[in-house]
């Protein structure tokens, strides 16, 4: 395997995704995206030089709205589904800063 | 201390724009509200729901974009930026990275040593995050997504500041610009407009940058001084202890005068910055560009070299004026009203700055009409009521905006025009200071006031002194 | 009665119009045969009785006060999980929304609605839609009905198992890289994945939004143009939505294929593909060869970059889009945790399961700092480079054919031990996604083991009149078959209605899969 992911790595991925993994999950993770990888290096066979990135593939662009309002009060709505809610407002753990 | 520092500075500036409604999505930007009253499944991230751009955000960007010297990007694009935190409900904020809307700008500052060029590096759109309360009852936070979604303008200068009182130089052009503008109100406590602080220091004559740190959390020029101040120390402390600055983000707490780091291990600070799939790009042609340009109101600049041509006002009284579009608007109003303008320049700033300084307060707070202002210089100049009168009544106007002729008429504070009663009033004054009398008749002058004055303290100042003086001269050289 | 169900959604359309079916009466024979063939199949999430039926009797009202007149009025449909419905569960087949019910409704949902669709109930899928055997479901595995030792293919799985079994009579899919296509060729049905920005996202539960298309699964192509046709629209909310003056897809129901000009890229018959899918590929292309059209082969290139491709911008895209996924708002939060931090992690780790952790994993990593430009951006140049071979290949053909999956539909259990490997069964569907493209399946045989071959027909942007008429020429050519569990269900019912479900009128099968776990 060209691609050899550190223990490092998935710590760091897993705090950037919010994801925590086993011990047993880790290594499979390690496994699997170090293959993934490999195979993605494919890739680089390309010769890509000049061409630019196509985010989209047709070329729509300024879609607007009109600064309008069309909404009403949906706080019943929003709310329906919080796991936990309080005063009209989601209920989360403590944030501290 | 041996070694001399100097101070760099740079500013991240986010305006809340004066849209009605949010950046994707037709949600009230209205403050106030109760929690998620203005919220709907756009804003709070609700599973399926697409962000649309309202197009007035690009308009205010391409707006203070120009006034600000800048570059336009006519092709941008917005971009991810991902990071969870729960006043984010996608737990990615949109913003734009790789093509802002506008790039390198500059305003201009006055400084002691003169003027002084502040580079802008770039202006970009995003959106603003919810609010989060903490309950201190129950130990936890509480969100509301009321402010998520406010359209936001970052501006981002160069570091190109060296002292606090540059910064704020540069703060208040940027707040006349844009309120100018009409883009932002840029209030400082209300959040509309927040300053990030980067700040680094060097020794004097260092080619090379030192490594700065990002205070958050600054909601007055008052706050932003004592933070420069409190960082600049900090950061010499440490490089005078030979440590050095760590590059990190901190909070300045006003109350105790101090910040803290704002790091934690959950808080990888690497944001995966990625276009947006779901918003297209938005493409500004030399037509719309050329239309944005052609709806520029005056700008201050402008303003000021009017008010001294068209007006006749000192450079003085224009510099006060147009310091607060606010405040320009009302004295603009108001002489279209009445005329007179340097009358109107005079009522606002002497009455109305004594006032505000005494509140505590903002041009932007003023709250009365032009039409009642105008009221009561007419008042003045057609002598219903004299000056001081008059004053007690703005008073009432720049509090309660009140009608002067009502209040006026309500009080009974106009002027006594029946020339018997005045008369009367004098003869009696007269009786009850023989002592004054003799000495006017003696030579003395000064007496002469005296009685003048005590007779506008019997008629509850409603006289007109001119004709106090007349008729007291004629009764006591009768 | 037995024969109500073996209708196609625009027959039973037409004789709900002319009064010879009810409403009630289709929608209660749909119902009656999801309880017969549902303990085996598992093809819905949610099934909503009590629902169908309140809908059928109100369109009921609607057709026979002339309010309602389209083709599709009147007619039982399932639509896929990963569409919001109001008040109706939406899970994603994930246990982070097990309790999910939307406030509003996906624009392609009520495009339907409004043309008088009865909505029977929500279908399973891959989690998220990730995966090609919807067995990456939290509620269970879907069965294919042609053999239930074998997979219905996904994500769309338990639509087009839905659709195969008689369970509707017709679905909505959504296809990001083939989640539309293949498992309509495990499942002897007939799907397509439109032009991207032909059917509104709005209320899509993304997965990869720059590739996510919603699109049509049913009996045949006659019945997806109709869908197809009712479901398109512009839609202001979704801003990558195009406005098309093109969607009279029926119109392209026409069984005449003389002088198109078919293509079969050498590319999509080389090494990997199964032996009897290739033959039944190439007896299709000789049927349309006989009717007229034009076939040759010709060399697309890049086919094998479009996997590593899609799966850098698909995995990348994910990990944003699924962020919003964190215990706050909706769904599933963590029983135990200490702090916020630990909650989103809690719940993240519990409420995912193992591959769409895989795929968020791999987008966070593929999107992190120092790997944007060499994993991102070359992925995006990639996809530019795939989309200048079709616009070439376009210019000498109408239609490209090919098959929808190397192999028919595997056996369960035999393709998520080894992820990349199943990855490399969407070669031929991918880069039909990363160019926007649309695409069909029809289906077009069976092989040794009974299992349905299906038949990919590719068009240029905004040309799918051309593949319908391709499919539908195609399709005369054959006769639609159920499989043998739909056919014996109807006949073991007999069709008096439905038996009574639970009181509250929704079956799902969230607390049975809770329920297995506990």
């Amino acid at each position: 395997m060209a691609n050899v992911i550190s223990d490092e790595t998935i710590e760091y991925v897993g705090i950037l995704a919010k994801l925590e993994l086993t011990d047993a999950e880790k290594e499979e993770a390690k496994k699997d995206m170090g293959r993934m990888l490999d195979y993605i290096d494919m890739l680089n066979e390309l010769d890509t030089s000049g061409v630019e990135p196509m985010s989209h593939v047709f070329a729509m662009n300024n879609v607007f709205r009109e600064d309008v309002v069309t909404n009403g009060d949906e706080r019943e709505k929003i709310l329906k589904n919080a796991p936990e809610q309080k005063d009209g407002s989601f209920k989360v753990p403590k944030t501290v800063e | 201390m041996t070694k001399q520092y100097e101070t760099v500075i740079g500013l991240e500036v986010h305006v809340e724009l004066a849209t009605k409604t949010k950046i994707f999505c037709g949600c009230s930007t209205e403050f106030g509200g109760a929690p998620n009253t203005h919220t709907c499944p756009v804003c709070t991230g609700m599973p399926g729901s697409l962000p649309v751009l309202n197009k007035q955000v690009v308009e205010y960007a391409l707006a203070v974009g120009l006034a600000t010297n800048c570059g336009i990007n006519q092709y941008c694009k917005f971009d991810r930026k991902n990071y969870f935190y729960p006043d984010n409900p996608q737990n990615y904020q949109i913003s734009q990275l790789y093509l802002p809307i506008c790039h390198d700008g500059w305003v201009e500052i006055e400084t002691a040593a003169g003027p002084k060029r502040i580079g802008i590096h770039e202006i970009h759109m995003e959106e603003d995050a919810g609010k989060l309360i903490h309950d201190e009852w129950d130990d936890c936070s509480l969100v509301d997504y009321n402010r998520s979604g406010v359209p936001l303008i970052e501006i981002v200068s160069e570091p190109d500041m060296r002292s606090a009182d540059e910064v704020i130089a540069y703060l208040e052009k940027l707040r006349l610009i844009i309120q100018y503008l009409g883009a932002s109100d840029c209030k400082l406590q209300e959040g509309s407009m927040r300053a990030d602080v980067n700040l680094s220091v060097r020794e004097v004559g260092a080619a090379q940058l030192g490594t700065r740190t990002e205070m958050k959390n600054l909601n007055s020029f008052k706050a932003i001084a004592r933070a420069i101040e409190g960082e600049r120390k900090r950061q010499i402390e440490l490089l005078e202890e030979g440590r050095r600055v760590i590059q990190e983000t901190r909070r300045w707490d006003d109350n105790k005068e101090s910040s803290h780091a704002m790091r934690s291990k959950e808080d990888a600070q690497d944001y995966r910055y990625f276009p947006d799939p779901d918003l297209t790009p938005v493409v500004i042609s030399d037509e719309w560009l050329q239309a944005v340009r052609d709806r520029q109101p005056e700008l201050r600049t402008e303003k000021l070299a009017r008010y001294q041509q068209e007006y006749q006002l000192p450079l003085y009284d224009a510099e006060i004026l147009t310091g607060s579009k606010h405040l320009a608007d009302i004295f603009e109003a108001t002489v279209a009203l009445c005329g007179r303008p340097k009358e109107v320049s005079n009522w606002l700033m002497v009455e109305a700055m004594r006032l505000l300084k005494e509140k505590e307060q903002d041009p932007e707070d003023l709250t009365f009409s032009p039409e009642n202002l105008a009221a009561l210089i007419g008042m003045v100049e057609k002598n219903m009521i004299n000056r001081t009168v008059a004053k007690t009544v703005f008073e009432e106007i720049f509090a309660h905006d009140v009608d002067p002729q009502a209040y006026v008429a309500e009080k009974g504070l106009g002027m006594v025009s029946d020339e018997g009663e005045l008369r009367r009033t004098i003869e009696t004054v007269i009786a009850d200071n023989p002592q004054s009398v003799e000495d006017f008749r003696n030579g003395k002058e000064k007496a002469m006031g005296f009685l003048v004055g005590q007779t506008m303290r019997a008629m509850k100042g409603k006289a007109d002194p001119a004709k106090v003086n007349q008729i007291v001269r004629e009764l006591l050289t009768k | 009665m037995n024969s109500l169900l073996e209708m196609t959604a625009v027959q039973l359309g037409g004789k709900i119009k002319s009064r010879e079916v009810g409403v009630v009466e289709a929608a209660k024979a749909a119902l009656a045969q999801i309880q017969a063939v549902e303990p085996a199949v598992c093809a819905y999430v949610t099934v909503d009785e009590a629902g169908a039926l309140r809908q059928a009797e109100a369109v009921q009202k609607k057709i026979d006060a002339g309010e309602l007149t389209g083709p599709l009025a009147g007619v039982p449909a399932a639509v896929k999980d990963n569409m919001c419905t109001e008040g109706l569960l939406t899970t994603c087949s994930s246990k982070i929304l097990y309790n999910f019910v939307p406030t509003y409704t996906a624009e392609a949902v009520l495009n339907l609605q409004k043309a008088g669709a009865v909505i029977l109930g929500k279908t399973n899928m891959d989690e998220f839609a990730m995966g090609s055997t919807t067995e990456t479901s939290a509620f269970g595995v879907t069965r294919n009905p042609w053999n239930l030792e074998h997979v219905p293919g996904g994500s769309s799985g338990g639509s087009c198992a839905a659709v195969s079994a008689n369970e509707c009579f017709y679905a909505l899919g959504s296809d990001t890289g083939g989640s539309i296509r293949q498992p309509s060729s495990f499942c002897g049905v007939t799907g397509i994945k439109p032009t991207y920005g032909t059917v509104s996202r709005y209320g899509l539960i993304a997965y990869g939004s720059s590739l996510d298309q919603i699109g049509p699964i049913a009996k045949d192509v006659s019945d997806c143009a109709a869908v197809l046709e009712t479901i398109a629209s512009y839609d202001r909310k979704d801003s990558t939505s195009i406005p098309r003056k093109d969607c009279d897809f029926t119109s392209a129901l026409v069984d005449d294929v003389k002088g198109m000009r078919i293509g079969i890229p050498r590319d999509y018959l080389g090494e990997g593909l199964d032996g009897e899918v290739k033959a039944a590929i190439l007896q299709a292309a000789k049927v349309l060869e006989e009717k007229g059209a034009v076939v040759e082969k010709f060399d697309l290139s890049l086919v094998e970059y479009a996997i590593p491709a899609y799966y850098v911008i698909a995995s990348a895209e994910a990990s944003s889009n699924l962020s919003r996924f964190d215990g706050v708002k909706y769904g599933f939060r963590a029983k135990e945790y200490e702090g916020l931090h630990n909650m989103y992690k809690r719940s993240r780790s519990e409420g995912f399961g193992p591959e769409v952790k895989r795929r968020i994993m791999l987008g966070s990593f593929v999107l992190s700092s120092g790997y944007y430009d060499a994993y991102y951006l070359k992925a995006l140049r990639t996809k530019a480079l795939i989309k200048k071979a079709f616009d070439k290949a376009f210019e000498k053909y109408d239609v490209i054919l090919g098959p929808a999956s190397p192999s028919t539909a595997p056996g369960l259990g035999e393709s998520l031990g080894d992820p990349l490997k199943m990855y490399l069964g969407d070669i031929y569907t991918i880069s039909v996604n990363l160019a926007g493209l649309p695409g069909m399946t029809v289906p077009c045989g069976t092989d040794s083991k009974g299992l349905p071959i299906g038949l990919q027909l590719i068009g240029d942007c905004f040309q799918e009149k051309n593949i319908i008429r391709a499919g539908y020429a195609f399709e005369q050519s054959r006769k639609y078959e159920s499989p043998k569990i739909a056919r014996d269900a109807q006949a073991a019912a007999g069709y008096g209605g439905a038996q009574g479900g639970p009181a509250d009128g929704i079956r799902n099968r969230i607390a049975e899969t809770a329920g297995k776990e506990a």
